[in-house]
């Protein structure tokens, strides 16, 4: 099963403060445990949104807005692809990962991927993508 | 107990057991002794954690545990086993390692650890099932019941598989060692050949089967990932990382709407799983840049990369696939890879010159019988406009093959149309 696992965005991330390099050290840490257990298949962080843009959709119509966002809550500024055996051992696996802000309260969001066998003709109501 | 606080508790399991089997199995010595010391250990967990809350470093946790076990279990030997000199030393050196804290476990212990641990359940004193059911236990976590739906048989014939497998490596005393050099190459091997079986059953399991099963690739991918990262400086560990992860990268296309298997030009290549076509060819530019990429795992990941990289069965670039195959006929002597390596000289050259390499195999004993041999000799006379003869060829690999559904299609072309 895969799944993905968001790092929200900060005040922080957002101004483009870069992690501080014990920040990265413990993080370079945890991604190597990962590597190590085979279980990170990708991961990133992401660039302030100051440098991305949206896309709004309206019917036929395509309305490009650019970077920043002001609702740094909704925002997301890193993520990891993981490949594990259940949502369980996800949540094992982040709660060894160290704090990635500044602040207590902050969370990381676990979501998982569709695979090929939820877009079988037997699962009925699935996406038909 | 409530359901989460237990799937906690059995993904700690998961990820903790084959390191603490791996760190036991060094200060006792004997895998039956490590598995109970580390089951004994989950058994304090489920009794402690649900209250207590899962520790912050549960390894440690289960490993201090499993430890203070250890060293009564050691005490009785030695007061039993005190008179062998060799035995005594190796109890004092597995009481020293067991009374160590655990911050002076390293990492690289702990990948020793796990390196030795596969080359023990993959040891070839060990039929290759037993190897495979080891593998999955003591590296991948499964229990019994999960191995044995897995492979469709009985738990009980899975259990007596493991019980036996132990029983011979005490009974010829494997060490617990990373293999000096001389012995290395075959014993790595046979790491690799237990992990692809293993990736290979899990391939050949059909969609609305048993979740189990096609999990077995996953597995087999993960611990193919592992044992890259513990000898990386070892070429075939990424060969067989690339070659699996280009092969799985194909799963979701190779399967049509009604359960039918798909052929690799027939697929929809835009089903191909990206991520994992990223993976295989960064596994493969390892291993080139180590050897060259000239070995078993390696030379096929590199035929899976030549398709990986083609955007349209058109653009597939079959004189390198043709040359790849050459070399794996070098590697290999397999009349089977000889044969795929002429469809590929019919492919990159043309029918005629792939016709005239499947003739000169067509006398091998070894090949008798098999359907692909007929069926690929159809291909290439049906291409050179040789119907007739090229009938007679699906006619035979028909008459030949077991599976229902290639025979299906197989008779669909030996008809006259």
């Amino acid at each position: 099963m895969r799944f993905m696992v968001i790092v929200k965005a900060t005040p922080e991330s957002e101004a483009g403060v870069m992690p501080t390099a014990e920040q990265l050290a413990e993080m370079g840490a945890f991604n190597e445990q990962l590597i190590k257990a085979g279980v990170m298949l990708a991961g990133d962080g992401l660039q302030a949104s100051s440098k991305g843009a949206r896309v709004t959709f309206k019917g036929k119509d395509r309305v490009v807005v650019d970077g920043p966002f002001a609702e740094t809550k909704e925002l997301i500024a890193g993520f990891w692809i993981l490949q594990c055996r259940s949502k369980a051992e996800v949540i094992e696996w982040m709660r060894r990962c160290p704090n990635p802000y500044p602040f207590d309260g902050g969370y990381v969001e676990i979501r998982q991927c569709f695979e090929a066998e939820d877009f079988a003709p037997a699962a009925g109501s699935g996406p038909t993508a | 107990m409530s359901a989460d606080s237990h799937a906690a508790i059995e993904a700690v399991w998961r990820l903790e057991a084959p390191k603490l089997t791996a760190g036991l199995m060094r200060v006792v010595r004997d895998l039956g002794a490590a598995e109970d010391l580390a089951h004994d250990a989950l058994v304090a967990a489920l009794e402690q954690w649900p209250a207590a809350g899962v520790p912050r470093n549960p390894g440690a946790w289960l490993m201090q545990a499993a430890k203070h076990r250890a060293i009564d279990l050691l005490r009785r030997r030695s007061l039993l086993e005190r008179k062998h000199g060799e035995l005594a030393r190796e109890l004092d050196e597995g009481m020293r390692l067991a009374r160590r804290g655990p911050e002076e476990a390293l990492d690289d212990d702990i990948g020793d650890d796990l390196l030795r641990l596969m080359f023990v359940a993959c040891h070839p004193v060990l039929p290759a099932e037993a190897r495979v059911a080891l593998t999955l236990r003591l590296l991948g976590g499964l229990t019994t019941g999960e191995i044995a739906r897995a492979y469709l048989v009985p738990e009980a014939t899975i259990a007596q598989r493991i019980v036996r497998a132990k029983k011979t490596l005490a009974k010829t005393r494997v060490p617990f060692e990373v293999p000096a050099p001389a012995e290395r190459m075959v014993r790595l091997a046979s790491v690799f050949e237990v992990i692809y079986l293993v990736f290979n059953e899990g391939y050949s399991a059909t969609a609305g089967e048993d979740w189990i099963r096609p999990s077995l690739c996953e597995e087999a991918l993960r611990l193919g990932r592992v044992l890259a990262t513990l000898v990386p400086a070892d070429a075939e560990a990424h060969g067989l990382v690339a070659l699996m992860e280009l092969q799985a990268s194909r799963f979701r296309a190779r399967i049509g709407p009604r359960g039918e298997a798909i052929l690799l030009l027939d697929q929809d290549r835009g089903r191909w799983d990206r991520l994992l076509i990223g993976r295989g060819l960064a596994a493969l530019d390892r291993a080139i840049a180590l050897d060259g990429g000239g070995g078993f795992y390696a030379l096929q990941g590199g035929i899976a990369a030549c398709h990986a990289r083609a955007s349209t069965p058109g653009a597939t670039d079959w004189g390198r696939i043709a040359a790849l195959y050459a070399r794996l006929v070098d590697v290999t002597r397999s009349p089977i890879v000889r044969l795929n390596h002429a469809v590929a000289v019919g492919r990159a050259e043309g029918p005629a010159a792939g016709l005239a390499m499947i003739d000169a195999l067509a006398g091998d004993a070894s090949l008798a019988g098999y359907p692909y041999l007929a069926s690929a000799r159809g291909d290439l006379l049906e291409r050179l406009g040789r119907l007739d003869e090229a009938r007679a060829e699906f006619a035979r690999a028909a008459g030949q093959t077991r599976n229902a559904r290639d025979r299906d299609v197989l008779f669909a072309r030996a008809r006259p149309r």
